[in-house]
């Protein structure tokens, strides 16, 4: 099931015109810079990125950088604080006449799952708690990627990493909800595997004033363990499996943009990744691998339910 | 002009004020809520114009700071000792942006165990980030510091952010009588804001602290920054020589009190030169050829004054306000490298440790650092510094641990 699209409702609509030049020093099969090319060409032209450090920190490498827009390399923790200090020199500046509309800039920050979800989420809470007119874009390849593949909060459970090499044990953490919780106008989860669900919600954000954020689920060929063409693929199945669900969430309220008519199992996900692969090998985990399907059923489930009820209320009240 | 009785934070308030700072990021910490709390106010009621914005953190501060330096507004916030060691890492950052700004230190000593009494082991740790870092003693030299320390970041051979610093409590809470200058005047010396680096516009994308992959470029990078500080230098003395002339008041990058014909010299840096000026009154009036060398710059270091202060002394006694464990006092080493260097030095070098956390360095404290100056001998081997700790300190000590259920032996290593 999807959502009617409103702007963009096929390939074939999205901008032809490239921000991101090619040419970069990031891996092969990059889910993050795929995401960083669809979102920055609806998003347009004028762009100052804000990067907060992590895998993203070595596509501008001195003396060359793939960007057409501007790039602020802040600190790990404090991205978002610096999007704060530009966009409020650049109101200043407009407020007082020394900078007229066509040097604006929007203010995108950029930053990994490690930033996002540990020890950049203080000036990230703060800056959608005051309201902060930016778009924040992070790129979740669920470990910290650019030190080499350790344990982060987004981790999903059982997952290998280089600091977790009997599986992570924990739960991904639910940033989405985290971000939500502080009510800012627009929040969305993309996957590049679907661009046009991508480009509909950058484009519907555009309308917003205040706190845009975007989690983008990134394929990691060198940290999930798989070849880099088999991205793509690997990206729809964690949609078409219910792993990674398409949602927005406009001034708070939740919708589903793509519902998998029959959810595929969670094993078509997870079996083709070298960090899934103890699930499966030398022993079969069911213990582990019931868990996961389990916890992926239980979020559709509360989705359904959600959704019977508000449609219930809508009857009743009507 | 209008004579008024201000704090430490005020004045600092006032500079930045004066200076028409547009964007202050701020977060609070005793002792420097005052600085920001008037600055809020000021905003509010439309006497100051831009934005004031709190944050999250220090860090957080900071780096909206220097992304609106590096955006091309003047920019101006305050903190102190925890706040100013939680943004060290963006300390580093900003310098190597080459923005101008200006953040004031209220100096407070640092945890563990947390207190609010000042030392200058907070500022201290951030001499080599890359910040100008000028040492204040009174209330109005507070306000024409940070008035000069814009002109310094903002001159184009300089690019950098500068730090002023005032001890807490002692100036941050003390009130003086402080020339507060016209507004006109003021604006007409530190000059309207146009930045000299370049700064983010459409029509110019501009990658702005990119990786340098490479260790001949990054120590290139890293070497302009140190050269822009040896830059400072100059626009420092043009400022101050500038703002004499505007205003009378000269601030030199260091202070020499009764020095010409002084064999033997304290050297401090803080509010607490005061009262080491005192004892050189004291001493002097006894006919004691006593001076005092008030440590006002210390990043850049200012070299060719320290030569000439420290030449042919016969003994030298640096009071550290800070500790480094292990080696003793920071500004002592400062000296002593100078010293390493020059063809006259003094005959003698003493350290002294005093001032820890807010405490007291009375009269007797003085007379005895004196008394050591006038009897070191030179074939002495001073491994140690000395800590100045009175008997009143230790018997005070004695009855807080005796309260906590100890005494003094059992905790000493």
């Amino acid at each position: 099931m999807k959502v009617p699209r409103e702007y963009y409702k096929s390939l074939k609509d999205l901008p032809r015109e490239e921000s991101l030049t090619p040419g970069s020093p990031l891996c092969a099969g990059c889910g993050g810079l795929a995401t960083l090319r669809l979102f920055h060409k609806v998003l347009g032209e004028n762009v100052v990125i804000v990067n907060a450090a992590g895998c993203m920190t070595l596509m501008a490498v001195y003396p060359y950088t793939p960007l057409r827009s501007s790039w602020l390399y802040t600190n790990m923790a404090s991205a978002a604080a610096g999007a704060q200090g530009v966009r409020d020199a650049l109101d200043i500046l407009r407020a007082q006449r020394r900078l007229s509309p066509h040097e604006d800039l929007k203010v995108l920050v950029l930053a990994g799952d490690g930033a996002t979800y540990d020890m950049g989420l203080s000036s990230t809470s703060a800056a959608i708690h005051r309201g902060l007119d930016f778009w924040y874009l992070c790129y979740d390849n669920e470990a910290y990627g650019n030190t080499g593949f350790q344990t982060s909060p987004a981790s999903p459970l059982g997952s290998q990493t280089s600091t977790s090499p009997l599986g992570t044990v924990e739960l991904k953490k639910d940033i989405f909800e985290i971000w939500r919780a502080h009510q800012p106008p627009y929040v969305a989860t993309i996957c590049a595997h679907d661009p046009v669900d991508l480009a509909e919600k950058v484009h519907r954000s555009l309308r917003f004033v205040g706190p845009k954020l975007f989690l983008a689920l990134a394929v990691c060929p060198p940290g999930w363990g798989f070849e880099p063409e088999l991205g793509d693929e690997l990206a729809r199945l964690a949609i078409e499996t219910g792993v990674w669900p398409l949602k927005e969430a406009v001034h708070g309220e939740v919708r589903h943009t793509y519902v998998p008519n029959r959810f595929r199992p969670v094993e078509d996900y997870l079996r083709p990744q070298h960090r899934f692969r103890h699930l499966f090998e030398p022993a079969r985990r069911d213990d582990l691998l019931n868990q996961i399907q389990n916890n992926v059923d239980a979020y559709w489930r509360n989705v359904k339910a959600a959704k019977e009820a508000y449609v219930a209320a809508t009857v009743t009240t009507s | 002009m209008v004579r008024k009785l201000l704090t430490g934070n005020s004045a600092a308030a006032w500079g930045a004020r004066l200076a028409e700072v547009n964007y202050v990021p701020a977060f609070p910490i005793t002792p420097q809520t005052e600085i920001i709390e008037m600055l809020a106010e000021w905003f509010a009621r439309g006497e100051m114009h831009g934005k004031f914005v709190t944050f999250d953190s220090e860090h957080s501060m900071l780096t909206a700071a220097g992304a609106a330096a590096a955006t091309g507004v003047r920019t101006f916030t305050a903190t102190s000792s925890q706040g100013l060691l939680y943004a060290v890492e963006a300390l580093y950052t900003i310098s190597g942006w080459r923005v101008p700004l200006v953040l004031v230190n209220v100096s407070r000593a640092l945890a563990a165990p947390i207190t609010l009494g000042p030392d200058h082991n907070d500022v201290l740790a951030t001499r080599d980030s890359g910040f100008v870092q000028l040492h204040c003693e009174t209330c109005q030299e507070v306000l024409d510091t940070v008035l000069m320390a814009f002109r310094i970041a903002e001159d184009p051979r300089v690019c950098l952010p500068v730090l002023v610093n005032l001890d807490g409590f002692y100036l941050s809470f003390t009130r003086e009588g402080v020339e507060i200058p016209d507004a006109e005047q003021t604006r007409d010396f530190v000059g309207p804001f146009a930045a000299k680096q370049p700064v983010f516009r459409a029509t110019t994308p501009l990658a702005q602290g990119v990786a340098v992959l490479d260790g001949s470029t990054y120590s290139f990078f890293r070497y302009q920054v140190h050269r822009a500080m040896q830059n400072a230098m100059h626009a420092y003395a043009q400022a101050s020589t500038d703002f004499a002339q505007r205003f009378g008041r000269y601030w030199g990058a260091t202070e020499a009190y009764c020095l010409d014909d002084a064999d033997f010299v304290l050297a401090m840096a803080g509010s607490f030169a005061t009262k080491g000026k005192a004892a050189v009154d004291r001493w002097r009036r006894q006919g004691h050829r006593v001076g005092l060398l008030r440590l006002r710059m210390i990043r850049p270091q200012p070299f060719a004054e320290l030569v000439a202060a420290l030449s042919d002394r016969r003994a030298v006694g640096v009071i550290d306000q800070n500790l480094s464990p292990g080696l003793g006092g920071i500004l002592f080493q400062e000296l002593a490298g100078v010293a390493a260097r020059m063809p006259s030095p003094p005959g003698i070098m003493c350290s002294f440790i005093g001032g820890l956390g807010g405490k007291d360095i009375g009269q007797a404290e003085f007379d005895h650092v004196l008394e050591e100056l006038e009897t070191a001998r030179p074939d002495q081997l001073r491994a140690e510094p000395e800590l100045l700790f009175t008997r009143r300190d230790w018997e005070r000590t004695e009855a807080q641990l005796g309260q906590a259920g100890t005494s003094p032996e059992k905790v000493t290593v």
